[in-house]
């Protein structure tokens, strides 16, 4: 398999529905020139009209957005960062989530939006954020979590290909990864999971760009003879609820990798799920590695304590081993 | 030299004021590549006549609002060079203990409400803060620095609307340089100029060269007068040229995107340049005299680089802190 940078399988996803599909265009601030590179190079293929470099208005551009698919368009939304989110909060919340649902099913909303998100380093508080948590409480969007080079690229087309709003959102670090991508017509379906490391003691679910770190960790702890199962939803909306508990039924331990905020967080929406579902599979209660909930700030040592790293997960799955 | 109300001394700080930001910035941006500052670093190098000027018509109860290119604003408005620095270098000494860096300065007590990574976050900020200056009479104006990118987003046409509507003291200044980000100006701004957009919010839009320092002065200090007066905002657009990139370090993930002409031809018309032959012109001040407002300047920015690196990074535990007022 060939291996790739993480940018190169976005935009071989991009390019690759372009071409397929005549209805697909994207459209975003700079994404003529691709301000982190994912778009760079398709202007030129397809052309101004298909690649439409934006003014900054995420507003209007979200909500054009939202009419271009209505109208028989297959659009991709880049929203550079994704804190500028909050930006076009009532397009994506209250317009692209329930325009299906509020007009009884008639709308179609084939329509993707992509952004990067994630701490990158000393990016400071309003470049650094998780934000996906915010629009969990949003029913009527997919929202997907690439965690490395072939997750991108094979979400990305699937949701590309699909017909509801996708957000997907890709970690700033990932960007400087690399993966092997299957050659040829690669698609993740969305709303399916995947263990990425097989483990008979515990599971650590990890979300994006927690997946490598807690692969890390499960590395670490095979020496010590310790078996880690690593989880990846892949996509949280929808959620492949069966893949977790099954892993869950497995192990009998939990810990929870996210990089967003504790409280109100994607981590403690999956252990709601867990607890609801799979509680009599639980050996230990479920530790849930996050963001420290206070806005990620900008000195190296404090963003550093903020976050989660290898070293937390590590002695979150040792709290909880028998 | 043109007409203005200004003393000599008034003449000489602005002079300072242009260089000391060029200075800090060119600091700035050497630091960066020594990777001493972390985070993102956008400079204004080429734009410095457009905060003093403004600045230089400001009282210390005034208030402002920039942007992610704020560094000029600030030390205009009076902001330190060390606790400045000490900030970007993510020091406790700084202004936000190291938790804003660059793009989130505040300093309240200068009526610097804020820096901002967010493009036309801090308009209606200034809205907000003029509002409160009406309710309590204080007769202080706001100022909000945005680009002509952020004249795009909906906060600045919302903003324009509400100061319109209640005849608020704020000064729109769109610090026009041709770009955002790496798109120019033409290819994301249905309007040549953006002053025009201040007819559809009834108020007056004017437009002046952002590269002569007293011109500035003056069409803001018309505005200031216009709001004290309770006449209502104005919408000023300030035409300069940025000589540097977006941010520090774009050439290795971007190339260049200006023509290289267009970067010469801006760099001839350099502010500060312009100013000290008006100087010099008038008699008031010898070339001496401007060489040592220069060393004086570099001598500060040394010591608050100094004060910065001497200074200790936060503890880590102070990342809980400020979440909430006590
Ligand atoms: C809401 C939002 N959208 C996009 C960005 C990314 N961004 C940062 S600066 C910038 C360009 C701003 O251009 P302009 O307002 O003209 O100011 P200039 O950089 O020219 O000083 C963009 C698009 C952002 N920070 N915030």
């Amino acid at each position: 398999m060939p291996v790739i940078g993480f940018i190169e399988a976005i935009r071989q996803a991009i390019g690759e529905e372009m071409e397929r599909d005549p209805s697909v265009f994207i459209m975003g601030e700079d994404v003529k020139l691709g301000a982190f590179a994912a778009t760079r190079g398709l202007f030129e293929k397809f052309g101004a009209a298909r690649v439409r470099n934006t003014p900054i208005s995420e507003a209007g551009i979200a909500g054009a957005g939202i009419g271009a698919a209505m109208a028989g368009m297959r659009p991709i939304v880049e929203i550079e960062f994704a804190s500028f989110f909050y930006c076009c909060f009532d397009q994506v919340c209250n317009q692209a989530a329930k325009l299906r649902y509020m007009s009884g099913g008639q709308a179609r909303l084939p329509l993707t939006f992509r952004c990067v998100y994630g701490a990158m380093g000393s990016a400071a508080a309003q470049h650094s954020e998780v934000i996906y948590p915010q629009f969990l409480a949003a029913p009527g969007l997919k929202i997907v979590v690439p965690s490395g080079a072939a997750e991108a690229k094979g979400l990305l087309k699937a949701a590309i290909r699909d017909d509801n709003p996708v957000l997907v959102f890709e970690h700033g670090r990932l960007g400087f990864t690399q993966g092997e991508v299957p050659d040829g017509e690669y698609i993740i379906p969305l709303g399916r999971g995947a263990v990425k490391r097989a483990g008979t003691d515990l599971t650590i679910i990890a979300i994006g760009a927690m997946v490598p770190k807690a692969l890390t960790v499960a590395e670490e702890m095979a020496k010590d003879g310790v078996s880690v199962e690593v989880w990846d939803p892949q996509t949280l909306v929808p959620l492949d609820e069966e893949g977790m508990l099954a892993s869950v039924a497995k192990t009998g331990r939990v810990v929870i990798a996210d990089e967003g905020h504790l409280r109100g967080g994607a981590a403690g929406d999956l252990a709601a799920i867990i607890i609801d579902k799979g509680f009599d599979y639980l050996n230990a209660p479920i530790k849930r590695v996050t963001a420290l909930d206070v806005p990620i700030p900008f000195s190296p040592p404090l963003e550093n304590y903020v976050l989660p790293d290898e070293a937390k997960i590590k002695a979150a799955v040792q709290e909880i081993l028998p | 030299m043109q007409a203005t109300t200004l003393a000599k001394e008034q003449l000489f700080s602005m002079y300072r004021m242009m260089v000391t930001i060029r200075r800090f910035e060119e600091a700035l941006r050497n630091l960066f590549f020594q990777g001493q500052i972390p985070g993102f670093v956008h400079l204004s190098i080429g734009e410095e006549a457009v905060p003093t000027g403004v600045c230089a018509a400001l009282t210390d109860k005034d208030y402002i609002t920039t942007t992610h290119r704020g560094h000029g604003h600030m030390l205009a408005k009076g902001g330190k060079p060390k606790l400045m620095m000490a900030e970007m270098f993510g020091r406790r000494t700084g202004y936000c203990k190291g938790k804003g860096g660059s793009m989130h300065i505040v300093s309240y007590d200068l009526g610097i409400l804020g820096a901002n990574g967010i493009v036309g976050g801090g308009i209606p900020i200034a809205v907000g803060a003029a509002l409160a200056s009406s309710f309590r009479g204080n007769d202080a104006v706001a100022v909000a620095f945005f680009g002509d990118g952020a004249s795009n987003e909906g906060t600045f046409h919302e903003s324009a609307n509400l100061a319109g509507l209640w005849k608020l003291p704020v000064i729109f200044v769109c610090q026009n340089n041709g770009y955002a980000e790496f798109t120019p100006t033409s290819e994301s701004t249905a309007v040549k100029d953006i002053a025009i957009r201040a007819q559809g919010y009834n108020m007056p839009g004017v437009i002046v060269d952002g590269n002569d320092v007293l011109a500035v002065y003056e069409v803001v200090k018309t505005a200031v007068a216009r709001a004290k007066r309770g006449e209502g905002p104005t919408l000023i657009e300030a035409k300069t040229y940025r000589w540097e990139g977006h941010v520090v370090g774009e050439q290795a993930f971007v190339g260049e995107y200006r023509p290289a002409a267009e970067i010469e031809a801006a760099k001839q018309r350099c502010a500060i340049v312009l100013f000290a032959k008006k100087l010099l012109a008038t008699g008031f001040i010898e070339q001496a005299e401007l060489d040592r407002i220069a060393a004086e300047v570099q001598r500060k920015i040394d010591e608050a680089i100094a004060f910065a690196q001497s200074s200790p990074f936060p503890e880590p535990q102070e990342a809980l802190d400020d979440v909430f007022a006590p």
